[in-house]
């Protein structure tokens, strides 16, 4: 499991070579929890490796990351995760609290959530470890209040539909094969991946919300952290 | 300066790696496309088996077929990997969906590293694969297939054809990964000219059974290359025997380096080593469908321990659908106001007793409701006779609560009148055969009601099913002051009128109003008197038979 907390100020404002992808998607609100994590697992599926097993030598063998389908109840849509509980649970628990922030706000349902992957560069005494971000993914969420069922109906369709071209954006990006992190040494893999979970082994990650207030102003309003090694305490 | 040959061992592990992965792909494709959900587990220890540290398995058949296309070549340019998805309907129409093409290009990049670079972008092709398998419209109908209509694949090996699509049809990249000999490329091309095959069409009908199966043991497919359903399992039926995996399987043992990174140690090995034949029946969920033949259907696909999968789940089908058919009718039955007066009459007998009352209770009561329901009711009467026998719990209990509320509630009534009184069936005085009750309770037999050819459709019945105008019903309504069934401190905190208002018209049961009208239902409550009366003489044959299932 990490040791440390991370780092410094939050990286609200990525780094200069930090690639950032944006996603809009309107949702009836019972769709939220189910948009989101379609949305996060096929990231985290691009961004997740087996485990890493260091042997002699400097050399390492990966374990394998295995996958499962997941239907959506209330959206005509299934993704594919990785299979990995730990990986799902932490997901599920980051996507209910933006999900409560978001009902729970009074502002017209609108919020972003975001997943941002990061690396740890160590500092020397007393500067604390600076976390660099590579790469954010910000999901802006529209709360829609529907009337009727049939209109329900028509949202189950279309927000399936949305969530295919988000997929397919998502793997467009996925291909560009711009910058990963190095493959680090046995003594710098904390600093790269996420060794806590047994089965698979992400990049290291964070993800974080704002909701947005009905003035639209998105710098005043709540702003919270979820950080992995935080939720494992 | 820096050779920028390929070195031999790299150029032997770039092949390797280019004909696992266009096997991985089809089985990829293939499975996504099998109609059920996929699950394969991670595991932190590498198996040795699992190229490209996914958890992907290889189901024999496809691999043969995808070996078979491929006729020991790679993908090259002008010579691409296709696989074709189509839809084909138990008529005979088929339609083209999709063609996933594994293409090479000449875009070569000579400065990427083979043995790890180009591995660990192919692992990442195929997680995009995985993922934008489930985004093309043939996913959803994949996941519909088996009654109407099967999903069929075909490999293929040469140039695209993608005329059969029709017109308009789309294009989504999965991507691309170069190497140092060119640059392959993955894309599905899919029909969107699918107006007429909506998915709404294709809601679960009764299955169509054995016309699928057998249409392709039977007739080849007249192009180069046969096709193949998604879901068929050809292992026995056309005696194939495709050589399993760990003959030709090549293992890949991955070992990373990580200083410098040119200094990697990639060796890939070929192992003969015992594999377990792949089991994709722990990663097939076969759902449960009601009907028991659909249960064969489904353990006919895909799935390499039938027994273990089919058996189980054939098993579970019929208890469940005609259990829960019982259990969920009786609640219908008792509580309901109305149908209880459908009980036919039971002869008078000496009590023998609770328990044999309470068994024959669940007869009587059972029979009314399945004769209505369903055109075969032996079938049925075996089924509840067998359920009556202490398997389901709720009736005894359902039975046992309005025992004990209906001393009260006709508590008004002479004992004489009621000559079913010892049975204790609830109700008993609305029986068909004791007229005088009848023609005196208002309940029974209201006045002006139309078309009742039994007293019990005439008063509770909702429009339709009697053909009683509800209008007349309520208006020429008497309401006589005598003990009712329904007093107010029972289960409805509420005044007769408001009762009677509240449930005057109850919706019809569903049940009821397919094909056979309330004027068979009438009929055949009116003979079952009859029936039950034969039953009565063959109680030992029936007793006998519940005692050969125990």
């Amino acid at each position: 499991p990490l040791s440390s907390r991370c780092c410094g100020p939050s990286s609200s404002t990525p780094a200069m070579n930090c690639r950032a992808e944006v996603l809009e998607v309107s949702v009836e609100g019972r769709q939220v929890e189910e948009a989101m994590l379609a949305v996060l697992h096929t990231v985290l599926l691009h961004r997740s490796t087996g485990k890493f097993h260091y042997k002699k030598e400097g050399t390492y063998s990966i374990g394998t990351v295995g996958t499962q389908d997941v239907d959506c109840d209330f959206i005509d849509f299934a993704y594919v995760r990785v299979s990995s509980e730990e990986l799902d649970r932490a997901l599920r628990k980051a996507v209910g609290e933006f999900k409560d922030a978001l009902r729970s706000s009074g502002s017209d349902g609108m919020g972003q959530i975001s997943l941002e992957f990061y690396q740890k560069k160590k500092s020397r005494w007393p500067f604390s470890d600076e976390c660099i971000p590579w790469e954010l993914w910000t999901i802006k969420v529209n709360v829609v209040n529907l009337a009727n069922e049939q209109e329900r109906q028509i949202c189950r369709e279309k927000v399936g539909e949305k969530l295919c071209e988000k997929i397919i954006n998502i793997v467009e990006v996925m291909n560009r094969h711009e910058y990963l992190p190095k493959m680090p040494t046995q003594s710098e893999v904390d600093n790269v991946f996420d060794t806590s979970l047994k089965d698979v082994q992400p990049y290291l990650y964070k993800i974080s919300y704002q909701i947005t207030d009905s003035l639209g102003t998105s710098v005043t309003t709540t702003m919270r952290r979820l950080i992995k090694d935080t939720l494992a305490l | 300066a820096m050779d920028t040959d390929l070195s031999s061992q790299d150029r032997k592990d770039l092949d390797k790696f280019i004909k696992f992965f266009a096997l991985k792909t089809v089985q990829v494709i293939v499975q996504a496309r099998l109609g059920e959900k996929i699950c394969t587990r991670s595991s932190s220890s590498p198996t040795g088996s699992d190229w490209f540290n996914l958890a992907i398995k290889d189901i024999p058949e496809v691999t043969h077929e995808a070996k078979k296309a491929l006729a020991g070549q790679l993908p090259a340019v002008g010579r691409s990997m296709c696989v074709e998805i189509s839809l084909k309907t138990s008529e005979g129409d088929s339609m083209e969906l999709e063609i996933w093409c594994l293409e090479m290009n000449e875009k070569c990049d000579k400065e990427i590293k083979v043995s790890y670079t180009v591995y660990n972008r192919l692992s990442l092709l195929l997680k995009s694969l995985l993922a934008i398998t489930r985004v093309t419209p043939a996913y959803r109908l994949s996941r519909k297939q088996g009654h109407e209509y099967v999903i069929l694949y075909r490999i293929y090996f040469g140039e695209v054809q993608l005329s059969g699509l029709g017109e308009g049809f789309q294009t989504v990249r999965v991507g691309t990964v170069g190497t140092p000999v060119g640059t392959i490329t993955l894309s599905c091309a899919y029909r969107i000219n699918l107006a007429f095959m909506s998915t709404r069409q294709f809601e679960r009908t009764p299955p169509i059974m054995g016309i699928i199966i057998d249409h392709f043991v039977d007739r080849p497919y007249p192009s180069s290359s046969p096709m193949h359903p998604c879901n068929y399992r050809a292992g026995e039926d056309n005696g194939a025997v495709y050589p399993s995996v760990e003959d030709s399987q090549e293992v890949c043992t991955t070992s990373f380096s990580t200083s410098p990174p040119s200094q990697c140690v990639f060796t890939v090995t070929k192992a003969h080593f015992q594999t377990p034949p792949p089991v994709v029946t722990d990663t097939l969920k076969v759902p449960v469908m009601g009907l028991a033949f659909s249960h064969q259907l489904s353990s006919s696909r895909l799935s390499y321990q039938p027994a273990a999968l089919g058996v189980g789940s054939a098993d579970m089908g019929y208890p469940v659908l005609f259990a829960g058919g019982l259990n969920a009718a009786h609640p219908h039955q008792l509580i309901g106001p109305g149908k209880e007066g459908g009980v036919p009459p039971v002869p008078s007998q000496p009590a023998h007793g609770t328990q044999a009352d309470q068994e024959r209770m669940c007869t009587p009561l059972d029979g009314v409701h399945y004769s209505a329901a369903t055109p075969s009711s032996s079938e049925d009467t075996e089924t509840v006779s067998n359920s009556s026998e202490g398997k389901c719990g709720s009736p005894h209990d359902l039975l046992e609560t309005i025992f004990v509320r209906k001393v009260g509630a006709f508590v008004n009534k002479p004992i004489n009148q009621v000559t079913m009184a010892n049975l204790d069936i609830p109700f008993a005085m609305f029986a068909p055969k004791n007229v005088e009750l009848e023609d005196n309770d208002p309940m029974v037999n209201p006045p002006a009601s139309p078309e009742t050819e039994s007293p019990l459709q005439g008063s509770l019945h909702s429009e339709g099913s009697s053909g009683s105008s509800t209008g007349n019903t309520h208006d020429d309504f008497v309401m006589i002051d005598f003990k009712p069934a329904f007093s107010k401190d029972d289960i409805l905190p509420m005044d007769l009128g408001t009762f009677y208002r509240e449930f005057q018209n109850p919706p019809q049961l569903s049940s009821l109003s397919i094909d056979i009208g309330a004027q068979s239902m009438a009929e055949d409550l009116d003979s079952l008197p009859e029936k039950l009366a034969v039953h009565e003489k063959n109680v030992k044959e029936f007793d006998a038979f519940v005692e050969t299932l125990q």
